[in-house]
C-alpha cells in the first residue's frame, strides 16, 4: 500500500512539476526576451508581473473555440492533443534523482524517440486538417523538418548509448559518475541540441509557423484552448529537451553539495535559458537552407561521431 | 498480461478495420498508426520492449509519417470521398471477406486448442537482441543493408537533377 502511494505521489509529482515549469516559462520566456532587448516585458500583473500566467491562462480559457467549417473536425481537435500527450509521456521515463522517476524502463530512451517522433503526427495533422493552404504548408514543412531531424537526434544519442552501455536514462546518468559525456561526447551534444530545437519546432527553426511568411503556420485556425494546447506543449517540448540535454549530457543529478533532484532541476533550468537566448539572437533560415543543413552536415557529423566512438570504445576494449 | 494482449489485439482488429473502410484517407491513416500502436502494446505486454520501440519509432513513427506526407501533398478533398464510396461495393469485399472468416475460424479454433494457447515469454532486453542480430543473424542483417543500399542509390538515381534542369535557371540557387 505504502509503495503504490509512494508511487502515486511521484507521478502526480512528476506531472505537477513539468505543467508548473511548462505553464511558468511563459512568463519566464516574456521576461527574459524584453530583459536582451532592453525593455520590461510583462510588469503588471501581481509581483514581477508573476500572475500574467494566470491572467493569460484565463483569457484563453474564455476566448471563443472555433471550429472553422471547412475544417477536418476529429482530427482538428485531436491534433493538439497529441503534442501534450506525447510530450508528458517522455517525461515518464526521466529519472529525477535516484530512484524517483515514474517507470524505471530499459528502453528508455528509445521510448522518448518513439514519443518525439508521435509528436510529429500533431502538428502535420493540424497543418492538414485545418484546411487552409498556409496551415497545409506549415503542416508538410514540419513533417519534413520533424522526420529528418530525427534521424540525426537518433543518432546522436547512440554514442552516448554506447559508452553507458544502456537505454536506461538512470544507468546513463550512473555512468557519468567519472566525467560528463559532454565531453567526450562533445559532437553528440552539439548534434542534439540542434536537432532538439528543430524537433521541438522552435526559433531559429520555427519554419512550421514562420509568422512572416505563413501568418502562424499549422496553428492558423486554432484559438482559444486549442491554440493554447498548442502552446504548452511547445514549451513542455522544450522542458523535455532541456531535462534530456541535462540527463544524458551533463550528469543529470549528479553534483556537489545540494540533493540530486536540486542538481537536475539547476541544470534544466540553464538549458531552458539558453532556448530562449537562442531565440532572441538568431534569424530564422530558409527552408532549403535547414534541410541542406540536416542532410548534409549533420548527419555526416553524427555517424563520424557514432564510429568515432564505437573505434574508440573497441580499442580501449570496455 | 492475457488481459492486456486481447484488449490491444481488439484494438489492433478494429482499427485494421477502420483501415481499410474508412472513405477519408487520412482518418484511414490515423486507424492504421492507432493499429500499430496496439502491435507495440502486444510486443510490450509479451517481454520484447526492444521490438516495441522500433516498432513505434520506424512504423509509426517514421514510415507512416511519410504516408501521411504524401497524402498530405495530393490534398484531395470531398470528391476522393465520392470516387472511394463507389469503389466499395459487396462485391468488391464480399470475396475476400469470406476467405479471412476461414482464417479467423482457423486462429480460433488453434487458441481453443490446449497447447496453442498463448504463453507469456521471459522479457528480452535491448542486449539479447543486439548479440543475437550483430552474432547469429549477421548474414540477415548485412543482407538486408544491402538492400536497403540499393534502395537508397535508386531513389538519388530517380531524385537527381539533370544537366539541362541545373542550367535553366536552377543554376544560381545553391
Amino acid at each position: 500500500m505504502n509503495d503504490v502511494t509512494g508511487h502515486l505521489i511521484i507521478i502526480f509529482g512528476v506531472l505537477f512539476a513539468f505543467m508548473t515549469i511548462a505553464g511558468g516559462l511563459i512568463w519566464v520566456e516574456r521576461r527574459l526576451l524584453a530583459m536582451w532587448q532592453d525593455r520590461y516585458g510583462p510588469n503588471r500583473v501581481g509581483p514581477f508581473g508573476l500572475f500574467q500566467v494566470i491572467a493569460d491562462m484565463v483569457k484563453i480559457f474564455a476566448k471563443e473555440d472555433w471550429i472553422p467549417p471547412f475544417a477536418d473536425k476529429p482530427v482538428f481537435v485531436l491534433a493538439p492533443v497529441i503534442i501534450v500527450l506525447s510530450a508528458l509521456m517522455s517525461f515518464t521515463v526521466l529519472p529525477l534523482a535516484p530512484g524517483v522517476g515514474v517507470v524505471d524502463l530499459n528502453i528508455g530512451l528509445l521510448f522518448f524517440l518513439a514519443m518525439s517522433s508521435l509528436g510529429v503526427y500533431s502538428i502535420t495533422l493540424a497543418g492538414w486538417a485545418s484546411g487552409s493552404k498556409y496551415s497545409l504548408l506549415g503542416g508538410l514543412r514540419a513533417a519534413a523538418q520533424m522526420l529528418s531531424y530525427e534521424v540525426f537526434m537518433g543518432l546522436s544519442l547512440m554514442g552516448v548509448v554506447m559508452m553507458a552501455g544502456s537505454f536506461n536514462l538512470g544507468d546513463i546518468v550512473e555512468a557519468q559518475k567519472g566525467m560528463w559525456f559532454c565531453i567526450p561526447q562533445f559532437l553528440g551534444l552539439a548534434v542534439f541540441i540542434i536537432s532538439g530545437v528543430a524537433e521541438t519546432h522552435r526559433l531559429p527553426f520555427d519554419l512550421p509557423e514562420a509568422e512572416s511568411e505563413l501568418v502562424a503556420g499549422f496553428h492558423a485556425e486554432y484559438s482559444g484552448i486549442k491554440f493554447g494546447m498548442f502552446f504548452v506543449g511547445e514549451y513542455l517540448g522544450i522542458t523535455l529537451i532541456s531535462a534530456l540535454i541535462a540527463t544524458l549530457f551533463f550528469g543529470g543529478w549528479l553534483g556537489p553539495v545540494f540533493p540530486p533532484i536540486v542538481w537536475f532541476f539547476i541544470k534544466t533550468a540553464v538549458f531552458i535559458c539558453g532556448f530562449i537566448l537562442l531565440r532572441a539572437s538568431l534569424p530564422r533560415p530558409r527552408y532549403d537552407q535547414l534541410m541542406a543543413l540536416g542532410w548534409k552536415v549533420m548527419l555526416p557529423l553524427s555517424l563520424a561521431n557514432l564510429m568515432v566512438t564505437a573505434a574508440v570504445l573497441l580499442a580501449t576494449g570496455k | 498480461m492475457i488481459t492486456v494482449f486481447y484488449i490491444s489485439a481488439a484494438v489492433a482488429v478494429i482499427s485494421t478495420v477502420m483501415v481499410i473502410t474508412k472513405l477519408n484517407a487520412v482518418h484511414a491513416l490515423l486507424y492504421l498508426i492507432v493499429s500499430l500502436m496496439s502491435v507495440a502494446v502486444i510486443f510490450f505486454a509479451f517481454g520484447a520492449p526492444f521490438v516495441a520501440a522500433l516498432e513505434l519509432i520506424i512504423y509509426a513513427g517514421a514510415i507512416m509519417v511519410l504516408f501521411v506526407f504524401v497524402i498530405m501533398m495530393l490534398n484531395m478533398g470531398a470528391r476522393t470521398v465520392e470516387e472511394e464510396k463507389q469503389l466499395i461495393t459487396p462485391e468488391i469485399w464480399l470475396g475476400p471477406a469470406t476467405l479471412t472468416l476461414v482464417l479467423l475460424a482457423e486462429f480460433i479454433y488453434l487458441l481453443l486448442d490446449e497447447e496453442g494457447k498463448v504463453s507469456v515469454i521471459n522479457g528480452i532486453g535491448p542486449k539479447e537482441v543486439g548479440t543475437s542480430l550483430l552474432g547469429k543473424y549477421l548474414l540477415g542483417v548485412e543482407l538486408a543493408s544491402m538492400l536497403l543500399l540499393a534502395g537508397l542509390v535508386g531513389a538519388y538515381h530517380l531524385g537527381r537533377r539533370s544537366p539541362q534542369d541545373r542550367e535553366q535557371g536552377l543554376a544560381g540557387r545553391d
